[in-house]
């Protein structure tokens, strides 16, 4: 009761069906390539247009090639894909950032550096990682594709009120623990399923203390925890970061628009269904050695002797084992979780000055092409080049093995996605999720390494 | 695709496993499609762990198993994680299941099943245990779907547990109705919304 989730949810219920869900009013629909073309196709089916076309934003980034993105895409299945959207987007009047667009860039990204998610909106997208906008002070949620085709229709969705949950993380994390590494410690103290029912409020000094980009990775992460999605209350670093931005309101509708969002926050009397608290201090950079990514363990710790024989078995891993010093084979930076210019410039630090090892393929990908302008103007760019890598085009990348960036059976990638499902990156493929400072320590060195030890 | 439910009698199909991602039931290269042909998704149901890569079926997989077959899925708690993507219910529909029997399942893929008349099942701990031994002991044994009763029974054992599912989408799955068909009716209340938050 009188929690932020509560406020924004109940601005946004158009009504209550007796013994049944909400319909909830949606303000921000995201689509992409993947999800989108079947609720299109429903529409034509059914003779109808978009309700709301202008608050609707579409853009590929699953399928889109890293490299040469001003050529056709090669795979025609992809192409296809990428095609229908452009067509569907057109056909319906909807805003849509095709590929080499200078807008263009994985959704959620996107969204954000826009100013297009804004703090009490509702924001759906056909992609669980819709809880990311949830960084803005929004209720935002991944949906399917018939849920798709009904806030194309009518703006509206059909949905069951979740749960509240807070999580509080109270101190100062210690050095090279990242916004990732305490996503992957709820992950591994709540497990895929802890969070599923609810939504959550991140809250407390450590959460305040993160920046917008650190924000949106500890969101992005909501989903891994069963959570249909997470957010953060606005402050003054959101406002200080949304501030200027393309669709951020401007001149008086601004002032107008923060006195709203001071608002927007949980009542002191504010009653969750779950609360729980951590202390930051106890939290260490992370790595996953298992098939979920709430199979983690510090990086310098032992794999749980009470791990899952069919995870280890995959990942050719045995209980008790300790990763550091393991051999990696790649090493990705990038996706909706760490694809961000915050992310960039950790990995650059702790590369500058060094090489990367010889055994390692290291894919850098900006989530969008305003994260590349960024990395370009600071000169971050050069700092990699001196150190052996390269930066590729904005996109999705070898978070799913949708486009040419996939990682080879067997092989093992320390990843900053947000997936250590068996195949994710590819048939085959071992995912060791990380934070950018891990996977920058694995770059350079060849193997797991704590990145504490590189700082 | 729609389809009235009343009563369910099946064998079914055990997967055993906790955790069930849905890049699992269907992987990412099998996104690509731009069409709803639950044929194709059906076919590639379970894919990396149903077929090597070479396309033989492995196995010791239980879809390529003939002593398990029906229209009823028993699969193991949180069923469905992961993410998002509609195509693992329409693999699900389009192998032929209508019915997912678990002790928990993940809240979009829930959504997404319900959205394609696939009935997601939700029974206790319990239940599911004795319903995966029931299995184990005779594949042909059968189970009992009653949706207007609103109750699942495991006709080996007679035990018998009531499932939840809210009145308006019983009501959905009993008429063959899906959500946009009850949102399209809804336009003048969208708007009222839209103009009193003006």
């Amino acid at each position: 009761m009188n929690t932020l989730f509560d406020k924004i949810w109940d601005a946004h219920v158009v009504s209550l069906i007796e013994d049944g869900p909400t319909q909830l009013y949606i303000d921000r629909l995201y689509c992409h390539e993947v999800t989108s073309p079947q609720a299109f196709d429903g529409l034509r089916g059914r003779g109808i247009k978009c309700l709301r076309p202008q608050q609707i934003f579409c853009m590929p980034d699953h399928n889109t090639p890293t490299h040469d993105q001003d050529k056709p895409i090669e795979d025609p299945v992809s192409k296809a894909q990428v095609d229908a959207l452009a067509r569907n987007a057109a056909e319906f009047g909807l805003t849509h950032y095709g590929m080499m667009s200078p807008d263009n860039g994985i959704i959620h990204v996107v969204g954000p550096e826009k100013g297009l998610s804004l703090p009490g909106m509702t924001i759906v997208c056909g992609d669980s990682h819709t809880s990311t906008h949830g960084a803005m002070g929004a209720v935002a949620f991944g949906i399917g594709t018939s849920e798709v085709e009904m806030v194309l229709a009518s703006q509206c969705i059909l949905q069951q009120k979740p749960k509240s949950m807070s999580i509080r993380i109270e101190g100062t994390p210690g050095p090279g623990v990242t916004a990732k590494d305490i996503a992957l410690y709820l992950m591994m103290k709540l497990t895929t399923s802890g969070a599923t029912g609810y939504f959550v409020e991140y809250r407390g000094s450590a959460v305040r203390a993160l920046s917008m980009e650190g924000r949106l990775t500890l969101c992005n992460l909501s989903i891994e925890m069963g959570a249909r999605g997470g957010f953060v209350a606005p402050d003054e670093t959101t406002f200080a970061y949304l501030k200027g931005r393309e669709y951020a309101p401007k001149g008086e509708a601004w002032d107008k628009a923060v006195a709203y969002w001071r608002t927007l926050r949980s009542g002191e009397d504010a009653v969750f269904d779950r609360e729980l608290v951590f202390d930051a201090a106890d939290i260490r950079p992370m790595i996953t050695y298992g098939t979920n990514p709430g199979m983690g363990m510090p990086v310098d710790g032992t794999i749980p002797t009470d791990a899952a024989p069919k995870a280890l078995a995959y990942m050719d891993f045995k209980a008790g084992q300790q990763l550091l010093g393991h051999p990696v084979d790649y090493v990705f930076l990038g996706a909706c979780t760490n694809g961000r210019i915050e992310d960039f410039r950790a990995f650059a630090s702790l590369v500058k000055g060094r090489r990367k090892a010889e055994n390692v393929t290291a894919w850098l990908v900006p989530g969008s092409w305003a994260v590349k302008r960024q990395i370009e103007e600071e000169g971050l760019d050069r700092v990699l080049a001196q150190a052996g890598f390269e930066v590729r085009q904005p996109g999705c990348s070898a978070c799913l093995a949708m486009n040419d960036d996939k990682i080879p059976a067997g092989k093992y990638a320390v990843s900053t996605s947000n997936r250590n499902f068996e195949g994710r990156q590819g048939p085959g493929s071992r995912t060791l999720l990380a934070s950018p400072l891990t996977a920058a320590a694995a770059a350079v060195t060849g193997v797991v390494t704590d990145p504490r030890t590189l700082l | 695709m729609k389809q009235k439910f009343d009563i369910i009698e099946s064998t079914c199909v055990p997967l055993p496993l906790e955790n069930v991602d849905t890049d699992q039931i269907i992987p990412a290269r099998f996104l690509k499609a731009t069409t709803r042909d639950e044929k194709f998704f059906g076919d590639n149901l379970f894919r990396d762990w149903r077929y090597a890569a070479d396309g033989t079926p492995k196995a010791d997989f239980v879809l390529n198993d003939p002593r398990y077959g029906g229209c009823i899925l028993v699969a193991g708690k949180n069923f469905g994680s992961g993410s998002s993507r509609e195509h693992a219910a329409w693999a699900i529909a389009g192998y032929g299941f209508r019915v997912v029997i678990s002790s928990f399942f993940a809240d979009i893929h829930k959504n997404n099943e319900l959205n394609n008349f696939v009935l997601p099942v939700v029974v206790s701990e319990a239940f599911l245990q004795e319903l995966f031994e029931s299995i184990a002991a005779d594949p042909a044994m059968k189970v009992r779907v009653d949706v207007p009763g609103q109750t699942v029974t495991n006709l080996a054992t007679g035990r018998s547990e009531r499932f939840e599912i809210n009145g308006y989408k019983k009501y959905c799955l009993t008429h063959a109705l899906d959500d946009i068909d009850y949102l399209l009716e809804q336009k003048d209340k969208i708007e009222a919304f839209e103009r009193a938050r003006a």
